[in-house]
């Protein structure tokens, strides 16, 4: 690893080795937290402050740390960042955080931030581990603002809450998908943009776990 | 490798990053503490305001804090339906008078029968803190605060009435932890536009308050639809809990006895 660039470490999670898309982890706060860019914005931001910050810290100490009981010490580091932006954003956007609720407080389960801390943070200097940190919430932040930019656009009409489809109730024209504010619509939206990826660099695609063999009838004894 | 593995360091680092994190943590808290409770305390205020229907669109700060100064506050004996003296709640001015953490204080709450708390508050008041919106030396709007139990949570509200104290002007929740997108659309404004207008009373009928959610969608032909709102779907326990909340402080043991007495012109 000692040969990657900071640039490359940088940029790689966000399209060739993206935590979401490529890793699949870390999906189920972009369902709920997508509704809306704003709210993502402040998501994917979080997340890139407790990413970057955890992998620094565990980075730090990680020439300390007895390996028994590394992930506990690994679990209690992201935890007391996760408050520490959840408190941020109580005092000082608050409205936000109202609507945001529990999924700050998830960030402490999201897989991305504990993958990179016990699979990059563990064997990398502090410097790089916080670029790495970054650059996986970033590429966590791309899928949320790829997924908010469809859903508020054509679920409310909407883009960071300015209107861009005049709406049919207030006179308008456009008639709102009410499905894609419901969560199973990030799951389709996340399943297009995995496609899309995959098509455009293909060695993202993994091998088939089986191969279908050619059905054949079989007469009966 | 075989140095940081021992039982001792174990405990050493296990303790120190405790010890780190717990400072963290408390500092964040009680350094951030005084910017949040402002912010809880507009939103409060903001929310008095909302269920009057007074809160001017993208209001801010000062907007929400100019705005609240046309509302008085008031603290009544729920037991006898008049106002009282804020120094019977040891307090100096109404608005100081914080009714949540008096009903955790027995001197200034009783415990509720079983069959008598439909809102599963457990505790009620002695004295409640009611804002009144004036026209002159008239009253106009009453807001009064209402909790109670839905599904996941204690949901705290307000709810405005007009000087009828009887039609509802609006209202609305400041706070609850309901399921977001079931139970949490108690927050969508096109719920809680069905509000304004309706009656909570049938005052020729009797004194209990008639005003109920649904199951289903109110039937706007029927003349009880001006005492029902729609239940909200995918949320049963939630509906319940709000039916129940605003039957029990507009009931007996709620505001009644006051809001009677505001009718009778006392």
């Amino acid at each position: 690893m000692s040969t990657a660039s900071a640039k490359q470490v940088l940029f790689e999670p966000i399209f060739s080795n993206n935590p979401i898309a490529l890793q699949i982890l870390g999906i189920c706060s972009a369902l709920a937290v997508t509704t809306s860019m704003q709210l993502s914005v402040v998501m994917g931001l979080a997340v890139c402050t407790v990413t970057g910050l955890a992998n620094l810290a565990v980075s730090l100490i990680r020439s300390q740390i007895p390996s028994n009981i590394r992930i506990i010490v690994q679990m209690t580091i992201i935890a007391t960042l996760v408050i520490v932006v959840d408190q941020v954003l109580r005092a000082y956007a608050y409205e936000l955080s109202k609507q945001l609720s529990v999924f700050v407080g998830l960030i402490i389960t999201n897989c991305i931030v504990m993958g990179r801390a016990e699979a990059f943070a563990m064997q990398n200097g502090p410097a790089m581990s916080f670029v790495d940190g970054v650059g996986n919430g970033l590429g966590y932040a791309v899928i949320l603002l790829f997924v908010a930019f469809f859903r508020e656009l054509l679920g409310s009409g909407k883009l960071f809450g300015i209107e861009i489809l005049p709406l049919v109730n207030d006179g308008g024209w456009y008639v709102p998908n009410g499905m894609l504010l419901l969560p199973p619509s990030a799951f389709f939206l996340i399943g297009i943009f995995i496609w899309i990826v995959r098509t455009w660099d293909k060695g993202q695609v993994e091998a088939p776990d089986y191969k279908m063999s050619a059905h054949r009838v079989k007469e009966a004894f | 490798m075989s140095s940081k593995e021992t039982m001792g360091k174990t405990f050493t680092v296990a303790v120190l990053l405790c010890l780190v994190c717990s400072i963290i943590v408390a500092g964040s808290v009680v350094i951030l503490k005084p910017t949040q409770q402002e912010n809880k305390a507009l939103n409060l205020q903001a929310n008095i305001l909302a269920a009057a229907g007074l809160l001017p669109a993208g209001a801010d700060k000062t907007a929400i804090q100019e705005a609240f100064k046309k509302i008085d506050a008031r603290i009544v004996d729920l037991d006898t339906g008049e106002y009282a003296e804020p120094d019977r709640v040891n307090k100096e001015n109404a608005l100081d008078y914080d009714q949540r953490k008096a009903q955790k204080d027995p001197k200034l709450s009783k415990a509720i029968a079983g069959s008598e708390d439909i809102a599963s508050i457990k505790r009620r008041v002695d004295y409640a803190k009611v804002y009144l919106v004036r026209e002159g030396d008239e009253i106009k709007t009453i807001i009064l605060p209402v909790s109670g139990y839905g599904l996941w949570s204690t949901l705290h509200g307000f709810l405005a009435l007009e000087a009828d104290a009887n039609t509802v002007v609006g209202f609305g929740f400041y706070e609850h932890a309901e399921t977001p997108g079931l139970g949490g659309e108690v927050d969508n404004p096109n719920w809680k536009a069905q509000w304004p207008g309706k009656k909570v009373y049938d005052l020729d009928a009797s004194e209990a308050p008639k005003i109920a959610l649904l199951k289903g969608a109110v039937d706007r032909s029927n003349p009880e639809a001006e005492y029902q709102i729609d239940g909200l779907s995918g949320a049963t326990l939630t509906s319940r809990g709000v039916t129940n909340l605003v039957q029990y402080w507009t009931g007996e043991h709620g505001f009644q006895k006051y809001l009677q007495k505001l009718r009778q012109g006392v």
